[in-house]
């Protein structure tokens, strides 16, 4: 295929939303080394009409306010991590991180709609917003809850070299 | 030829019809709820991600489970649900003329009627376009949602609006291929979070491009796209082939509103909803005073708005028939009224706002 | 086979009662209660009619039953929307030619 090279990344052309984007938007917090557990990250930078982040939040550590189109804040000093708004969040826009969970070793907890599931244990190719392999990953749990609405919830431990851009895996 | 009466009639029973119904007969109202389907729900069911909104719009649940608890409502509520049932035509502002499994004509006289028939999917034409494998991305995603067949393996996505986006992501989930999705204007159409998720799993977004030509004997097999400079002319030598054999047309809906216009409505044009759409009053009410209209038909949305619209023609509809207290009715209108305006609200929603504005501004002008 | 078995939202394909068919006078089983339309693609057929004019084959477009590109001969009986008609025990349905031609 042609033309791809130069087309211009960010998200309103390309699709995803580039590292650059995010960092200009004062709601996308990443938590940094001090963080002992996985807490909740949003990537949701548009002003569409939505809330169920932060309806789903039993702590409140997600503020919209009255207003659903503003932008959901995120408080990680306040997450439990428990990943309810991961599987509320239509826009499949929130996934839990850990920059250190084990010795050069990043944690992620990503929602997941496709079929199959990876098992316990298995590695897989872990994902940039693009889809493209980053690094390999070990798949720790796979949580399937009513709770959840059939939204699987995928926790797998990754290089934290690759801490920021990984964000999902390549799908089997 | 057969005839009854009952006090309200609803036609279509898709999101919009469904609640227009409900809302009306828990105001008090007899109604009639007809389908020319054999099943109800119109596009709902179809809708398997998790809608947008808030809690009073059911955020955060799947369109096919909001459908399910609409039809429990419906059920609980003893509404009169007539499917196969096409409306074919209005007269005398009153009368619907229905045939019934196709064959048994009726005429059913109605108080106020409620006009919530929905939309149809666009199509463009290219070279090819005529081909078995182009088809609307609505009728790929009813194919795989409802009927449970991919009607291909390999797909191409002409626009990138919520519609294409969405169904993107659903034909990935039924397990086929989304190889690209093209999108002729500079910048993607759909919400960042819906164009995320398909980006995420590896499809490639085409801005300023569009389809050229289909190819195949008999089928498709393979799709030229070509580049389109700032006036959307076609750049000559950048066309390139991909391998598909399906190619989804997502290019916007127009309103169904044949029977609206047949009876008498007075139309405006939308062209940020559709095109041409009946004249209608914040209360859904039509130029003509005992039809309402709500959902796609009066200004295509989606799913969350034609539900809170087909509330508020259900309880107007209601209203104007001496049901409801006045202050019941002002309070709840307010709820709903706040309800609808909260979806057309932020960066993708103002536009389709200024548009109900406009339609509605333009109410006393065609009474 | 082109049916959806196993989905991450919609979960297994229920069990179905088999419906017969006759296509183009080839035998295929359906799904009781399904489209004659979802039938056909499940059995991997898109092809649904010839134009009148140009003999060009066509499938099917809108899949809710408004813009008449899937009709077929059902049981003899000419353009049938094969989309939004449920498939019945031993029915015969032919590629449509044309405008098609009561039989
Ligand atoms: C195929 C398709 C897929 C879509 N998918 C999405 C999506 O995934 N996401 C999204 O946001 N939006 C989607 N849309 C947009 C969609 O229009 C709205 O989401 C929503 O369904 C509109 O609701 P409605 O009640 O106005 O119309 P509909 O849901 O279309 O319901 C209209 C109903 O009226 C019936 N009807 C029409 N004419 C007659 C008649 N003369 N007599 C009797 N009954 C009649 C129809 O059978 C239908 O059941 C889709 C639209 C289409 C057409
Ligand atoms: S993970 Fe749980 S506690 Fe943390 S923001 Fe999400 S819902 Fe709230
Ligand atoms: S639920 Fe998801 S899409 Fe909706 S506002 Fe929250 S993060 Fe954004
Ligand atoms: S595909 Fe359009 S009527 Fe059947």
């Amino acid at each position: 295929m042609s033309s791809t090279e130069s087309r211009e990344k960010r998200l309103k052309v390309d699709g995803a939303v580039q590292i650059s984007e995010l960092h200009q938007t004062a709601e996308y917090i990443l938590p940094d080394e001090r963080f002992t557990k996985p807490v909740a990250v949003i990537e949701c930078i548009e002003s569409i009409p939505c809330n169920p982040c932060e309806t789903a939040c039993p702590v409140n550590a997600i503020v919209i306010g009255d207003d659903i189109t503003t932008l959901p804040k995120i408080d990680p000093t306040i997450c439990t991590g428990c990943a309810l708004c991961v599987a509320a969040c239509p826009g499949l826009a929130i996934y839990l991180k850990q920059q250190h969970w084990g010795p050069s070793l990043s944690y992620i907890a990503f929602p997941y709609e496709y079929l199959p599931l990876p098992q316990k244990g298995a590695e897989v190719t872990m994902a940039n917003r693009w889809g493209e392999a980053v690094c390999s990953g070990t798949v720790i749990k796979v949580i399937k809850s009513s709770r959840f609405d059939r939204t699987a919830i995928i926790h797998a431990s990754y290089d934290s070299a690759f801490y920021e851009e990984v964000v999902t895996m390549v799908r089997l | 030829m057969n005839q009854i009466k009952r006090e309200i009639v609803v036609i279509g029973s898709g999101p919009a019809g469904l609640c227009a119904a409900i809302e009306a007969a828990r105001s008090g109202a007899q109604v009639l709820l007809i389908d020319e389907n054999a099943k109800p729900g119109g596009q709902l069911f179809k809708q398997i991600h998790k809608f947008f909104g808030s809690a009073d719009h059911r955020a955060g649940v799947r369109g096919l489970d909001i459908g399910e608890a609409l039809l429990k409502d419906a059920e609980e509520l003893k509404i009169e649900v007539w499917l196969n049932s096409e409306a074919c035509g209005i007269f005398d502002s009153t009368n619907v003329w229905v045939v019934r499994d196709k064959q048994h004509s009726i005429t059913v006289q109605a108080q106020r009627i409620i006009i919530a028939t929905g939309a149809v999917e666009n199509s463009i034409n290219f070279p090819g376009w005529t081909l078995p494998g182009v088809m609307g991305a609505g009728a790929a995603q009813t194919m795989i949602n409802v009927n449970r067949v991919l009607p291909g393996h390999r797909f191409l996505m002409v626009g990138s609006g919520n519609v294409g986006v969405i169904v993107s992501y659903q034909l990935l989930q039924a397990g086929a291929a989304v190889v690209a999705i093209v999108e002729a204007a500079p910048t993607l159409g759909g919400y960042g979070v819906h164009t995320a998720k398909v980006r995420r799993a590896g499809v490639p977004f085409y801005t300023s491009h569009t389809v050229k030509e289909a190819h195949g004997n008999g089928h498709v097999e393979r799709a030229t796209l070509v580049r389109l400079d700032e006036k959307w002319k076609e750049v000559a030598g950048s066309e390139f082939e991909v391998e598909v054999d399906t190619i989804c047309i997502a290019t916007g809906l127009t309103p169904a509103v044949e029977l609206a216009f047949g009876s008498g409505c007075m139309a405006v044009n939308s062209p940020a909803l559709g095109g041409l759409v009946p004249v209608h009053d914040e209360t859904m009410r039509s130029s003509n005073t005992a039809i309402y209209v709500a959902g796609d038909v009066s200004g295509v949305e989606e799913a969350s708005t034609a539900m809170e619209e087909g509330r508020i023609a259900g309880l107007c509809a209601a209203h104007s028939l001496g049901y409801l207290g006045q202050g019941a009715y002002e309070a709840r209108l307010g709820v709903l009224t706040r309800n609808v305006n909260a979806l057309r609200s932020g960066m993708f929603g103002q536009k389709r706002r200024e548009a109900k504005e406009y339609i509605v501004s333009s109410y006393g002008a065609h009474r | 086979m082109n049916r959806i078995v196993d989905h991450p939202i919609l979960g297994p394909l229920s069990e179905a009662e088999v419906v017969h068919i006759i296509v183009d006078g080839v035998p295929f089983t359906a799904r009781k209660g399904e489209m004659i339309a979802s039938a056909l693609i499940a059995n991997g057929k898109s092809t649904f009619r010839k134009t009148v004019k140009r003999n060009e084959p066509r499938g099917i477009y809108c899949g809710i039953g408004r813009c008449t590109d899937c009709v077929m001969t059902v049981n003899g009986i000419p353009n049938v929307r094969t989309c939004v008609t449920a498939v019945e025990e031993g029915m015969v349905i032919e590629t449509q030619m044309g405008s098609g031609e009561w039989q």
